[in-house]
């Protein structure tokens, strides 16, 4: 078997066995702390560039759903593909067992060349990332020697985007939804509640669009890369059409408010974050992944914070005092994670049914 | 808000533990406690454990030990007047007297609040057809079903729902009278038994073979929902969740199954309107996402003391809180200190709950496991990969086995197919011999359901001990395997005995050599911390587990010579339950307050001494040498407490002290001295202290030689049982020759010790305290049954009331005597013979015994303080407290859990068959006793008795008491004997026949099942078959007819007396502090 090593910018250096594709690659070291849903997380285009750690021990326990489509859009998976870069664990369940499973985790891992470790120490690494913050790292193959990459200096969510303009669903809202790395969930809660979804690359000027109601994704890696985006969200929000925002989406409408973003030590990357609903004793579980944040302090006139981390008091959401505008940094399309607040997008559909019979 | 009317409050608690009610309700209840103490809550606990911790003076601002019935807690709330009750921390005891509180108007009447859920939620989660009705209002699926209120409505039921169906009971606890029948001749059958128990029965459709699933939830007040954990049956539903091993989190559900079941969760939480925590039960399709509920616990429960050990999360603490008002948010989580408790662990290791039965301890018990809850204690194991944690839990749950391999040939399994259609408590090992004879995964999941997950998992701790092997030394064992099998949870135990296969006499010898070899590679596992968030934030607190899954200890080990290992009792067992705790986490207290660092190893998930803030270090592990001593490589503790855990530490003495660990208090050499019998033995014949004459003897010829000499009856203790008790008296050669050649194996290698039976003498305890030999302090009870009975069956009184001052005189010198030569530093029990003025040993045990709790409360003198400071060598107070000067009297009466084991004989013996115990104290023996008799479920007849007094001294013991009855009125139904003695003796009693009469009315059991007696008093008498029989039919029946029977003479006369003497009504309510 070849000899296969996770190496840390820090000049950690763990051995592993390997479980995926055999091939070495750089990234950014992250951990994760949900205990289901490898198969939406490894789909998640927010990872995309990251080297996923699963805090959780015992991964692959009931294989890969199948492949199935509906409204065009992939079922069981939150895109087209794998996004992660790499995948550590520390128990890989070889056997597999459910009604839904098509393969293997290891074999989807290496039909998309995904290199896969396990029998690491996945606390230990955890508590590095969480002492030093979130690392570049690479996962080598003895024979084949690699440099670290940073992916922050990437565009990443122009990796993550899409290239076309695409239409999901034939409901009676219109609505645009610039995509950052969408997750397939997202465009799945706005369909079934009677939305039209027109989704457009990030850069894409959506502002010539006629449209109901505007939808910004989640997306990896830094908001402050996606200028030409946040440029297209100033007019929008001069605009009043209801502009609804999740994670990356936050950040964009963020900054897009003049707020500023700066990157969080080691991120949210879990399914039991605790958001609080400013002036209210309304507290919610929710799925997070993210490694920005918004800088609350820098909000501007007309702004205000929506939701705040119990835990840390990050933001978890802004809104306009006035229009119909907000975000969340949380996910509440969930897939992976808790659904609490799923109700946010009847809030979103609703205000765009108020704004068009407003007209 | 929080609400600050509540000042002073009511704790129910749970009384004596029973098999489906155990000691996860003194951990529940004492975190509640703690909760409410710290927002300066006034707290008032009723509970008659008083083995427990929750009713210890620095836990409850008040303690009554009294029964937890309406009536008991209405005299306590007219007295007390408090604001609050709390219903939810005392198991379905509390919950079912809150209830009867409610609807007879005594909450309302008094003002009270019920503190937390309310009372209707809990009856809407209670009765099952409110229950079903209000889901379907939110649309939320429960198994199709109707309720029935008599036999025909069941078959009408049935024909509609078809077979196969399942019959439950309402309001029973875990299961009671619950079962699977695939016809209308088991429906019957099942029905019949069913009503014994409820008015309302509920017929089924049948789920069996899904999988099953539960979510703890949180709620509060402002409506904020959490699911604290989830866990999934290993066992597919058909076997009680108590019955089967749990594992959390789930491992085989996808995200969307796991999300389904939590909103559902939350959903119906919020529908019934629960305030703090409760436990939702669904099945799962195993080829779909449909699903049912199965039930909902509107309190804290089994589960949920498994939820809070399993996550770090401490649901009973939280609870009380938002029962008080506060919000999710407003609460801190206790691990990490910083961040919210209005989250959802994370966990990053599995976590494997596995029941501990012991049916070999009763006659006649059905083994097979079902929908009725049967085990009586349960462990948790932690580990980094299922194959660790399970091999741990099959450990940890005692009994012999050493993991899922490498156990005994003993263990034989022949009928493979048949244990693994129809599972009994050796389940986990009819699948591995399955897979041993070649049963592929999928054929064992055809017949078992068990997900094919779990069972892959198993077959690759089987197939790893088959590339172990084929190697027979060390040397050649490859490191990597080795390296393998310790993450797979191998214990050092097994490897010797599968690589180096030597006979079991060298094993002890063999696993050390495993050890040092591993060792000397480096292979030694790592100390991991459960923070409740996975590593995200760090944990102030010091809960650990070791594992070999892993490469970094999570702490660091001081090795300053502060630290004091004690290590705890293990599954609660018969025998071994919950004062072994209480001893433990007072042993734990005192190290604490000497300024020694305190370390507990212990794994049972219901205990208090597993709250990681009982101790300063708790290491969630074995109890075995090979991890003792892992622990005490790492920390290098200045000593290890052994006496306070029961037998489990005990017989860890001697081989921890040949590999050097330091033992506190008496030496590892004395207390072999008084383990090992022959030792003992002459050890008393040096010091010219009796002892009942016996042998050890390895042929029958031997045997009926040593009989001829001492005469019977004669005490029976076999080294190798084939089934049924361990131990037996026998009365005549019949019974010698059938124990010896059906139940029991003689041979040189099983040889088989025979005691001398002395008949109609007092058994007496001592509990007592020494240091360097000499007594600190002691506390002398005695039984009321004659010796015969188990000390932990019998009724128990201190300070001693009918005991000569010559005996005690003699049993305090003998005592004496016996701490100087096994110069005892630290807790000990002696237990005495006393006949006339004779006294003779039965047994010393160096340890704290099952009665110091009792003891030292009733004395309100902590003699494990006391032991604990004598053994640390810290200075302490010599208690001068004269025993004879108490004005109040302490009685101890046992909880028998009969009705849970089908077809077991209800009586007892020489060996243990009591699930637990509860203690009151009273102004004199005769209220003492009542009030503990009716604490463990017994109810006073007004009217009615059957009376069957066995052999002579029975029927003169019950002379009196007959003749009371009848002055009140009664109408006593006596069998043949019984009914031709009283009327000799001027006694009116109608005569009823014995079962095999069948012909003949009126019939024992037709009185039985027809309920036209209260209670029934069955003197066994063990002469002829016929008898046997008839007794066995008529206790067996009043068991299952739920009619309180008693089956000693003493007990019964006393208890006679007690109900003809004194009156409910002007009884004491005194707490426990105002008895001084």
């Amino acid at each position: 078997m070849r000899k296969v090593k996770l190496i840390l910018e820090d000049g950690t250096v763990l051995e592993g066995k390997s479980f995926g594709y055999e091939k070495s690659v750089a990234g950014e070291v992250v951990f994760y702390t949900a205990m289901t849903g490898y198969p939406e997380s490894l789909t998640d285009p927010s990872y995309t560039g990251q080297i996923l750690v699963s805090t959780y021990p015992l991964i692959g326990n009931y294989g890969v759903p199948a492949d199935h489509t509906e409204n065009g859009i992939h079922k069981h998976y939150e895109s087209d593909k794998i996004h992660i870069t790499g995948l550590i664990v520390s128990d890989y369940s070889v056997g597999f067992s459910h009604w839904n499973a098509m393969m293997s985790l290891g074999d989807w891992l290496k039909s998309q060349q995904i290199p896969g470790l396990y029998d690491i120490d996945t606390r230990l690494l955890t508590k590095i990332l969480r002492e030093k913050g979130s690392l570049l790292g690479k996962i080598e193959f003895e024979d084949q020697k690699i440099d670290f990459v940073d992916p922050n200096l990437l565009n990443l969510v122009a990796i993550a985007s899409t290239d076309t303009v695409e239409t999901y669903g034939e409901g009676a809202y219109k609505i645009v939804m610039v995509d950052c790395g969408v997750k397939n969930n997202i465009i799945r809660c706005l369909i079934n509640r009677n939305a039209t979804v027109i989704r457009v690359p990030w850069d894409y000027d959506f502002t010539t669009l006629e449209y109901d109601g505007l939808f910004l994704t989640n997306g990896p890696g830094d908001p402050a890369i996606c200028t030409i985006t946040v440029k297209h969200i100033k007019t929008a929000i001069a605009q009043e059409k209801p502009i609804m925002g999740i994670c990356l989406g936050n950040q964009l409408l963020g900054l897009a408010a003049g707020a500023s973003t700066y990157k969080l030590k080691y991120g949210h990357r879990s399914h039991n974050q605790p958001v609080l609903l400013k002036g209210s004793n309304r507290c919610f579980i929710t799925s997070q992944n993210h490694g920005f944040a918004i800088a609350d302090e820098t909000l501007s006139e007309g702004w205000e914070s929506l939701f705040v981390n119990v835990n840390d008091n990050t933001n978890e959401g802004i809104r306009h005092t006035s229009k119909p505008f907000f975000s969340t940094q949380f996910h509440p399309e969930a897939s992976s994670g808790p659904t609490d607040t799923e109700f946010l997008f009847d809030d979103f559909i609703e205000s765009v049914k108020k704004n068009k019979s407003g007209k | 808000m929080i609400n600050t009317d509540i000042k002073k409050v009511i704790v129910l608690g749970s009384g004596a533990l029973k098999i489906g009610e155990a000691g996860e309700f003194d951990y529940s209840g004492s975190q509640a406690l703690k909760a409410l103490k710290e927002e300066g809550v006034y707290t008032i606990l009723i509970n008659p454990n008083i083995a427990t911790i929750q009713t210890s003076e620095e836990i409850a601002d008040k303690i009554y030990f009294l029964p937890v019935t309406a009536t008991f807690v209405e005299k306590v709330i007219e007295k007390e007047k408090p604001d609050g009750i709390l219903l939810a921390f005392g198991g379905q005891t509390a919950l079912n007297c809150g209830v009867d509180l409610f609807r007879l108007g005594i909450l309302e009447k008094h003002n009270i609040k019920v503190v937390g859920t309310p009372v209707q939620s809990i009856i809407n989660t209670e009765d099952r057809q409110i229950f079903s009705d209000i889901l379907h209002e939110i649309d939320v699926l429960t198994p199709r079903s109707v309720a029935c209120d008599s036999i025909e409505k069941a078959r009408e039921a049935a024909k509609k729902l078809g077979f196969p169906l399942i019959i439950r009971a309402a309001y029973t606890l875990g299961g009671l009278g619950s079962g699977f029948c695939s016809n209308e001749e088991e429906l019957n059958k099942l029905a019949e038994n069913a009503f014994s128990y409820s008015p309302q029965i509920l017929v089924e459709e049948s789920i069996k073979g899904w999988k099953e699933v539960e979510y703890e939830v949180v709620r509060d007040v402002y409506d904020n929902c959490i699911t604290v954990c989830n866990m999934e049956n290993f066992d597919p539903l058909g076997i009680h969740t108590g019955e089967s091993i749990v594992v959390a989190p789930s491992q085989t559900l996808s995200n969307a199954e796991y999300h389904k079941l939590r909103s559902l969760s939350i959903k119906i939480i919020r529908k019934i309107g629960v305030i703090g925590e409760c436990n939702v039960q669904f099945a799962l399709d195993p080829n779909s996402e449909d699903y049912r509920v199965i039930e909902v616990n509107a309190r804290l429960s089994r589960s949920s003391a498994l939820a809070s050990k399993a996550t770090g999360y401490p649901l009973a603490f939280v609870a009380a809180k938002l029962g008080l008002g506060y919000g999710l948010h407003e609460l801190k989580n206790s691990v990490t200190k910083v961040t919210t408790a209005c989250f959802e662990p994370a966990l990053d290791y599995v976590v494997v709950k596995i029941p501990r039965w012991d049916l070999n301890k009763f006659e006649g018990v059905s083994k097979t496991l079902g929908s009725s809850m049967k085990s009586v204690g349960e462990i948790m194991a932690i580990g980094r990969s299922f194959e660790e944690a399970i091999q741990k839990g099959i450990r940890m749950v005692g009994g012999g086995m050493h993991g899922f391999v490498g156990n005994k040939a003993e263990m034989e399994i022949t009928d493979i197919e048949g244990e693994l259609h129809n599972p009994t408590d050796r389940r986990i090992f009819a699948i591995a011999e399955a897979m041993e004879k070649g049963y592929s995964v999928e054929k064992i999941w055809e017949i078992t359901r068990i997900d094919k997950w779990f069972l892959q998992k198993l077959h690759n701790i089987y197939e790893l001990k088959n590339k172990l092997t084929p190697f027979n030394t060390l040397a050649e064992l490859p490191v990597d395997l080795l390296l393998l099998s310790k993450k797979q949870g191998y214990s050092d135990f097994q490897i010797a005995r599968l690589v180096l296969k030597n006979p079991d006499t060298s094993i002890q010898a063999d696993l050390l050599k495993v050890r040092a070899h591993r060792k000397s590679l480096g292979i030694v596992p790592v100390i991991k911390q459960i923070d409740t968030l996975a590593g995200e934030y760090p944990a102030l607190t010091n809960y650990l587990y070791v594992t070999y899954n892993g490469s970094e200890h999570d702490v660091t080990f001081q090795h300053d010579n502060k630290s004091v290992i004690v290590l705890g009792s293990g599954a609660y067992r018969i025998g071994s339950s919950v004062e072994f705790d209480w001893c433990s986490v007072n042993a734990v207290n005192t190290i604490r307050k000497e300024g020694f660092r305190s370390i507990m190893i212990n794994y049972n998930p219901e205990t208090v001494s597993t709250d990681y803030d009982t101790c300063d270090r708790l290491y969630f592990d074995e109890l075995t040498l090979e991890r003792v001593l892992d622990i005490c490589d790492l920390e290098q503790p200045l000593g290890t407490v052994l006496s306070m855990g029961g037998q489990i530490p005990n017989n860890l003495a001697m081989r921890l002290h040949k590999q050097g660990v330091p033992i506190l208090g008496t030496t590892a050499e004395k207390i072999d001295n008084a383990e090992d019998r022959n030792k003992f033995s002459a050890m008393l014949d040096r010091l010219d202290v009796d002892q009942p004459r016996w042998s050890q003897l390895t042929t029958i010829e031997d045997i009926n030689r040593f009989v001829d000499e001492v005469g019977f009856p004669v005490l029976i203790r076999p080294s190798y049982v084939l089934s049924g008790a361990a131990m037996n008296v026998v009365s005549n050669k019949d019974q010698l020759h059938h124990f010896l050649t059906l139940a029991a194996h003689v041979s040189k290698e099983h040889p088989v010790v025979v005691s001398e039976f002395i008949e109609n003498a007092k058994e007496i305890e001592v509990d007592a305290v020494a240091k360097n030999g000499e007594i600190v302090a002691y506390a002398i009870s005695e039984h009321v049954e004659f010796a015969g009975v188990h000390s932990g069956d019998a009724t128990i009184v201190f300070p001693p009331q009918k005991l000569y001052i010559e005996t005690i005189r003699r049993i305090k010198k003998i005592s004496r005597k016996i701490a100087e030569a096994l110069e005892i530093t630290g807790p000990f029990n002696i237990q005495y013979l006393a006949k006339d003025n004779d006294i003779k040993v039965i047994e010393c045990n160096l340890r704290a015994s099952r009665s110091f709790p009792f003891v030292s409360k009733v004395l309100r003198t902590n003699l494990i303080e006391i032991a604990t400071k004598a053994m640390l060598d810290v200075p302490f107070e010599k208690p001068d407290k004269s025993l004879f000067e108490l004005d109040y009297v302490g009685v101890k009466a046992p909880q028998f859990s009969f009705h849970r084991l089908l077809n077991a004989d209800p009586v007892t013996g020489v060996d243990m068959a009591s699930t637990g115990e509860v203690a009151c104290i009273g102004e004199n023996f005769y209220e003492a006793l009542l009030k503990s008799m009716l604490s463990v479920g017994y109810r006073i007849p007004k009217k009615t008795i059957l009376i069957s007094s066995g052999p002579t001294r029975g029927k003169i013991e019950l002379l009196e008491s007959a003749r009371m009855l009848k002055e009140r009125g009664f109408t006593i139904y006596a069998t043949g004997g019984t009914h031709h003695f009283f009327q000799e003796n001027g006694i009116e009693t109608e005569q009823v026949f014995w079962p095999d009469e069948n012909d003949k009315q009126p019939n024992t059991l037709d009185l039985i099942k027809n309920r036209k007696v209260e209670m029934v008093i069955n003197i066994p008498k063990d002469h002829t078959t016929r008898e046997i029989s008839n007794g066995y039919n008529i206790r067996r029946n009043a068991i299952d007819f739920n009619i309180p029977l008693i089956t000693n003479a003493r007990v019964a006369s006393a208890f006679i007396y007690s109900i003809c003497k004194l009156d409910l009504e002007n009884i004491s309510i005194k707490a426990w502090n105002e008895y001084k």
